[in-house]
């Protein structure tokens, strides 16, 4: 990382400098600055990973709004606008409404979350009677988007439809279509894993094998249990069918990180571990990403990780909504951001648009290798008359959602 | 050139052959297409049609140039942080010029003697007197600096950025920011026209062309480009080029895999030529004869004549070509 480190002194003090800068060369009657305030309801519960590398930082997300709020604010400064990150950290069984509450005291009606499914409803019922609007930054259940959709609940984070299919469309294309399944005994571990039979038959892959990997309890990584996991693994893959890649449907990382190179047969696997489906690697250097990620490594001295990048998106969809707009009123914040000529740049390579069915972020999905980025879906030659981004996820003609 | 020069210039420089060593006349019209994926430059004889030598550059070549004086050729090494030159009559690289880091891309001013590079992770615009070979400036931008030029009177350096989605207009003797015009999103290149009475930038993701007034700092028209068959989200503008006489304009449009003809004067796209893949930086040859494009994904350059308006012809070239320069001499 040679290069990044020698910059440390380029730090948020010099962007903000330069930054009034700018606004005193570019004070065409911008006498006025308006404060646009983002919340941030914030877990503060860290789950230990398999992988030392993947632990996640105390400010996993935060460090993303906040690079986002400083982006934010390089553009805004011209037009006199200031934006500011108002982050509400909380434990489990926390007073949401109350949060909220106290947010909009503070004059925030747009607040992003990063909590999981249920947190989310409860938020978004209680900001709809404040006229507030909430950004889901990481559940990626499909329930908020079908059945539980709200007209003030926008989702950053990509649903398990879309991470599934986006891995689906690679191995289709790759011709790995026989898929061993292998699936934790959590309830969410059981959606992920019909977000993958749901993409193997609209894809024409064939799910060979499915198997329940149970969470028998027991910590991450000890000293010794490197030993016992090379005999388990291989007893838990024995036995099944001819397949060309194994899929984990793990997201509580209980034992898909321990898959690759354990499995009975020599496969690949896919999934919650091997390659893995995300919104952000810290090896992506694609459309411009060297520089997000040299700034990210400049400002927090670490990688910036999917999660970063989900609360990048959010705060970043905001300016670019009062940059558009040329306004700091939420209500027109929220209606450029709904509009349908809204898009948001986020080295992507092509513009991310909201669903106007079920307020999804259209985007294509990474799939990481563990070292590098291995492919981006969607994959080509899967054809969409709208826009391909719409051939991963569940698309307008599928979408159970009433949005109200 | 004599032969014989020719070739031992090749073994001291141990440059990779593409073909057979062909003695390019020393009055041919020659392009530099720099191949980002390679590490080469490959010279192509456009008199022949066709690439006649390769040479080995440093790291990452992507922005390139022919000096004022005929003499050299400039090419940002981006990962060897340098700008190299290159001595046109033995395709040799004679020394660097002190690009600071991670050059991209450059625009010449004052006559081709000023060198304006953007150094995207420091935040700055270095300056180099290119005949003494030092730097004469450091701007800081505040934003990471990407497409970069400076207007005919040389009084302007303008310099656009992903971060911002702006232009942001530099006034060279102050060195100071004087306007920032929002355009859509992610701006690639800026380029004024020769009289400088526009500036237009193009933004890849936005999908458009911003026509910007350079003296009220506003944008005056905005160019949409719209192709039968093809979705938007593929049409990504990158190149401008304009005709000398600045009647029209040249718009290198990505994955679209084609180059859009502008009226300037009515601002409507009068014609989509089809080239190579991925299609992102251009240059003329002298009279406008010809305008040449490099199509990254195809790893060709096309050849567009510019009278009757077709691609007559593509020119295989290395991997990844991302910029290209001409000379006639």
């Amino acid at each position: 990382m040679g290069r990044p480190n020698r910059s440390m002194r380029n730090g948020i003090s010099r962007r903000g400098v330069i930054a009034v800068l700018l606004t005193l060369a570019a004070s065409r009657g911008h006498a006025d600055v308006s404060t646009i305030r983002i919340g941030y309801v914030r877990s503060t519960a860290r789950r230990p990973m398999i992988s030392l590398l993947e632990q996640p930082a105390p400010d996993a997300g935060l460090a993303g709004a906040k690079l986002g709020i400083d982006d934010n604010n390089t553009t805004g400064s011209t037009f006199g606008q200031a934006f500011e990150l108002i982050d509400v950290p909380v434990r489990k069984g926390a007073d949401l409404p109350a949060a909220l509450e106290r947010l909009a005291g503070q004059g925030v009606r747009v607040v992003m979350t990063d909590l999981a499914a249920n947190s989310v409803l409860t938020l978004a019922s209680a900001a709809r009677t404040r006229d507030m609007t909430i950004i889901n930054l990481a559940a990626p259940d499909d329930s908020l988007r079908e059945q539980d959709c709200r007209a003030n609940l926008i989702h950053v984070a990509p649903a398990r439809s879309m991470l599934a299919d986006a891995v689906a469309q690679y191995l289709v294309w790759k011709k790995w279509t026989r898929w061993f399944l292998v699936v934790g005994s959590y309830p969410s571990d059981k959606l992920l894993a019909d977000a993958y039979r749901r993409s193997a038959k609209r894809f024409g892959a064939k799910i060979v094998q499915e198997k329940v990997s149970e969470d028998t309890g027991g910590s991450r990584q000890s000293d010794s249990g490197v030993v016992q996991t090379q005999q388990q693994i291989p007893v838990l893959t024995q036995g099944a069918p001819e397949y060309d890649v194994l899929i984990a449907a793990d997201e509580n990382e209980v034992f898909a990180g321990y898959l690759p190179y354990r499995t009975w047969d020599p496969r690949p696997v896919a999934g919650s571990a091997g390659l893995e489906p995300v919104t952000w690697d810290s090896s992506s250097e694609s459309w411009g990403g060297t520089q997000l990620q040299n700034r990210f490594v400049r400002l927090f001295n670490r990688r910036m990780m999917p999660l970063d990048m989900q609360a990048w998106t959010g705060v970043r969809m905001v300016g670019e909504a009062a940059a558009r707009s040329g306004s700091t009123d939420p209500d027109k914040l929220v209606s450029t951001i709904k509009s349908p000529d809204f898009g948001i740049a986020a080295y992507k390579g092509q513009l991310l648009t909201l669903r106007d069915w079920d307020l999804q972020l259209r985007q294509p999905i990474l799939l990481a290798g563990g070292r590098t980025v291995v492919s981006i879906s969607p994959q080509p030659g899967f054809l969409h008359q709208t826009t391909t981004l719409d051939t991963i996820g569940i698309d307008r003609p599928e979408t159970k959602c009433k949005l109200q | 050139m004599k032969k014989s020069s020719f070739r031992a210039a090749s073994i001291v420089a141990g440059a990779v052959l593409a073909m057979p060593a062909v003695p390019v006349p020393a009055h041919a019209l020659t392009a530099y297409v720099s191949n980002e994926r390679d590490n080469t430059i490959s010279i192509v004889d456009l008199d022949a049609m066709k690439t006649v030598k390769t040479i080995d550059v440093g790291q990452r070549p992507r922005g390139i140039a022919v000096t004022a004086d005929n003499k050299s050729i400039l090419v940002c090494a981006s990962d060897d942080d340098t700008v190299q030159i290159i001595d046109r009559a033995t395709l040799q690289i004679t020394g660097e010029l002190p690009s600071g880091p991670d050059p991209e891309t450059f625009a010449l001013g004052e006559g081709g003697n000023r060198l304006f590079i953007s150094n995207e992770n420091d935040q700055l615009v270095t300056v180099i007197d290119i005949p003494s070979r030092t730097v004469v400036a450091k701007i800081p931008t505040g934003v990471e600096p990407e497409g970069m030029t400076v207007s005919p009177d040389g009084k302007t350096v303008v310099n656009t950025s992903e971060t911002t989605n702006m232009a942001h207009f530099i006034d060279y003797a102050t060195r100071k920011v004087v306007a920032t015009v929002l355009v859509d999103l992610r701006p690639r290149i800026a380029q004024f026209k020769h009289d400088g009475s526009e500036l237009w930038v193009s933004s890849e993701l936005g999908g458009t062309v911003s026509v910007i007034d350079p003296v009220k700092h506003v944008v005056k028209n905005k160019i949409h480009f719209e192709i039968q068959g093809l979705r938007s989200d593929v049409i990504q503008p990158v190149g401008i080029r304009f005709t000398r006489d600045d009647s029209k304009a040249f718009v290198a449009l990505g994955p679209a895999n084609r180059v859009a003809v502008i009226d300037t004067e009515t601002g409507t796209v009068e014609k989509y030529l089809l080239v190579g893949q991925r299609v992102w930086q251009m240059a003329f040859t002298p009279e406008d004869k010809y305008l040449l494009t490099t199509n990254g994904l195809s790893n060709d350059v096309s050849v567009i004549d510019v009278a009757a308006m077709k691609v007559i012809r593509s020119i295989q070239v290395g991997r990844l070509p991302w910029g290209v320069a001409v000379s006639a001499q």
